[in-house]
Formats: C-alpha cells, sequence, structure tokens
C-alpha cells in the first residue's frame, strides 16, 4: 500500500507548470523531495493537501482519493509558514484542536511541547522562528496521523533545533505504519533520514528512486580534457569545467577505468541543474 | 555490539551494517538465536534510513548469517562452521589474487610466491 501516490499530475499557475508529476511512497518510509525554491515543490504539497486542484492527473493519500475530512484525520502537515491563530497560546491552541481533529491527544501535544522547550504562556506572534516550527510539528504529530507532510519545515532553522526535529521524525517513523513527506531545499537534512528521493525542477521530476540506489549510481570525478572526452555522453550528469580540470559528476558504471569518490545529493542536485544544462 | 557508519569512506551504508553484524555473529559477541535490534530501531539509532538497514538485514540473512521470525524480528543464526570456513576461503582466495596481481605487476616469478609462502609457514 502506498501512503502517497500520484500519476501525471499537471497544475498550471500563471507561468509556472506542475507538469506531469508521478511519485510512490511506500506506507512505512520517508520521501524526500528536493528542489530549488519555485520548483514547484510547495504546489505539490498543496495539491495533496486539496488546497488546490489538480488540473490533471490523480492523487491517491492512504489508499483513498476523495480528499474527505476523515482523511484529514489522518495526515500532519507543517507548512513552511506554520499557519495558527497569532494570538493563541500552547493551552489555548490545544483547546482549538480538541475541537478539529477526531483524535486530538492533548498529553502528546503537552509531553512534545515540554520535551522541544517550547514556551507555552506566550502567544503564537511572540514566538521565535524554531519555536513556531516546533509548536507545529507537536500539533502535527499530537492528532494520530499516519502520514507526516512537511513542507520546508527544517529551513532557516539552527542546525540543534533541526537535530531536535530529525530525532522527532525518527521516533514517528517507528512505526511502520507511519510515513513522511518532507521537502526541502536543504539536502543534509535529507540525506540520512530518507528513503526515497525525488528531485524536482521546474516544475518535472528529474530523478527519483531509492536513495541508497541513487547514491551508489553516481560518482564525482576530476578529470583532465582528454579523459572527458573519453567518456560517453549520455552517462554524464554535469560538468564544471575548469582551468586546470573539469568537476565531473557521472554514471558509476561508465567510468572506463577512471575512478570516482562517492556523491552526495546536494552535489548531485547541483550537477543535475546548474552544470547540466549547459552540457546538453 | 558496535557498528561504526562512516559517511565519508567509499563503502556504502548498508554494506558497513552488515559488515558489522556479520563480525559480531561470527565472533559470538551476538550469541546464536539471540534477538537482534530491529530494523527501525537500528535505522533510528544510527540515523541511517529503514531501506539502508533492511538491505543490511536482507543480506545477512541472505548469506545465513541471521534469521527472520515474521512479527518477531531477527536472530543470530546458528553459527555454521563451514560457512565461516567458506567465508575465509574467498578471503584467502582474494588476497591471494592480490599477491599474483603484485607479482605480475614487476614479473616476480611465481616460484618465489611459494618460496615465500614456506618461509612463512616455517615461522
Amino acid at each position: 500500500m502506498y501512503a502517497v501516490k500520484t500519476d501525471k499530475l499537471c497544475k498550471r499557475r500563471g507561468e509556472f507548470l506542475l507538469d506531469g508529476i508521478s511519485l510512490e511512497l511506500p506506507k512505512g518510509y520517508i520521501l524526500g523531495l528536493v528542489g530549488e525554491n519555485g520548483a514547484g515543490k510547495s504546489t505539490f504539497i498543496s495539491l495533496l493537501l486539496g488546497m488546490l486542484r489538480p488540473d490533471a492527473g490523480s492523487i491517491s493519500i492512504l489508499g483513498s482519493s476523495d480528499n474527505s475530512v476523515a482523511l484529514k484525520n489522518d495526515i500532519g502537515v507543517v507548512l513552511s509558514e506554520p499557519f495558527m491563530p497569532q494570538c493563541m497560546n500552547a493551552s489555548m491552541i490545544d483547546k482549538m484542536y480538541t475541537g478539529i481533529y477526531k483524535n486530538w491527544q492533548s498529553d502528546t501535544f503537552f509531553r512534545y511541547i515540554k520535551q522541544f522547550n517550547v514556551p507555552d504562556n506566550k502567544v503564537f506572534s511572540a514566538l521565535s522562528r524554531g519555536n513556531k516550527m516546533k509548536l507545529a510539528i507537536a500539533s502535527a504529530l499530537s492528532h494520530d496521523a499516519k502520514l507526516l507532510i512537511l513542507d520546508e519545515a527544517t529551513s532557516g532553522l539552527d542546525p540543534i533545533v533541526r537535530d531536535d526535529i530529525l530525532d522527532v521524525l525518527y521516533d514517528f517513523t517507528s512505526d511502520d505504519e507511519h510515513s513522511i513527506l518532507i521537502s526541502s531545499h536543504i539536502t543534509g537534512d535529507l540525506e540520512r533520514l530518507c528513503d526515497y528521493i525525488a528531485f524536482i525542477h521546474k516544475g518535472r521530476i528529474i530523478l527519483s528512486g531509492e536513495k541508497d540506489e541513487i547514491c551508489e549510481s553516481y560518482v564525482k570525478l576530476s578529470c583532465s580534457n582528454a579523459e572527458l572526452k573519453s567518456l560517453d555522453k549520455d552517462a554524464l550528469i554535469g560538468v564544471r569545467r575548469g582551468e586546470y580540470s573539469d568537476e565531473v559528476i557521472a554514471k558509476r558504471n561508465a567510468l572506463c577505468g577512471l575512478t570516482g569518490a562517492p556523491v552526495s545529493l546536494e552535489e548531485l542536485f547541483l550537477y543535475m541543474v546548474k552544470y547540466g544544462e549547459e552540457e546538453k | 555490539m558496535v557498528i561504526k557508519i562512516n559517511n565519508r569512506s567509499g563503502e556504502p551504508i548498508y554494506q558497513q551494517l552488515y559488515n558489522a553484524i556479520r563480525d559480531a555473529v561470527i565472533s559470538g559477541e551476538i550469541k546464536e538465536n539471540e534477538p537482534l535490534p530491529s530494523i527501525r530501531a537500528i535505522a533510528k539509532d544510527l540515523r541511517i534510513s529503514v531501506i539502508t538497514s533492511k538491505r543490511a538485514y536482507d543480506d545477512l540473512e541472505r548469506d545465513g548469517y541471521i534469521y527472520t521470525i515474521a512479527g518477531k524480528g531477527s536472530f543470530a543464526a546458528v553459527r555454521d562452521a563451514g560457512l565461516i570456513r567458506e567465508e575465509n576461503l574467498k578471503k584467502i582466495e582474494a588476497h591471494i589474487k592480490e599477491a599474483i596481481r603484485l607479482a605480475d605487476e614487476t614479473g616476480i616469478e611465481y616460484f618465489v610466491l611459494h618460496e615465500i609462502m614456506r618461509i612463512l609457514e616455517e615461522n
């Protein structure tokens, strides 16, 4: 069963076109959506949540495609700009959600608030960005959700808070009924956590699959012009040309005797997007 | 059991995890039929993805170092002397191949290799 499955999802918003997104997140796993600002990550997530209607294509979440209230009870959402009434403090937010979510658990909520050290007497607008995010994550985790959707939830946060959040995400997926879809332009956070990765660029998926397989399939190497010419053009992902040597990311199985170093998601994404297109 | 994961070594993480658990099973550090941590617990503790740890466990099971009971988890397999012998033979073969490669590189004749072997044995 899939926690999230989309098929050829399309949406036009002015100049921008989200073009045929087909993605699958099997239940119990974590999918990281990587893309630069404006690549279409948030549009995609808005479509998943029913905040936008697709022009074409289909969406299935937790095996259902009816976009119902019952389904929303099973989804925990954290958006990059957490939306909460500005004048409410933690206990007022708790009361509010008691009336919204069928399975709201106040004790879980306050346990997270305490664990995250979020001041519970301050109103939402007076909290720091980190604390706003933590409060939003605490809310998303306190109504027995089976799917967590996080849009840029760790961007703009300091490394210590990001690390706290990663811990909580690992806790969440210790239950194999739980799945996470997380979008970010900071790939470092996703590097270890995610089971699946999808790169999104200009509204299209340019690469997706199991993270381990992806990382193993490519290598980075520094080579001379002659060596670069000896490589199969189709095996090149991106080339950063330099005066003295060229930095190349290529498919591992097409190296013709050259050796390369393991590649990080960030490098792979950068080379695909920035140094890939000018070659072709 | 100590499991060290090095992100920067070229070796894939699932392979590092595989090696650590295999060594612990072979050395007897994990006793026969002793339960192993769950795939999800170990992923969380090492901060690796669930698929990565699952792949290591799948390979360990395929190679006979652990066995899995549905709903109960994974356990260290009964240590099979034949299996360990087989494993060591594979390693020895790899080392000898490397020795031959080095010999070929500089034209060292094979009788010299036999000679080295004989001297080492005597010691």
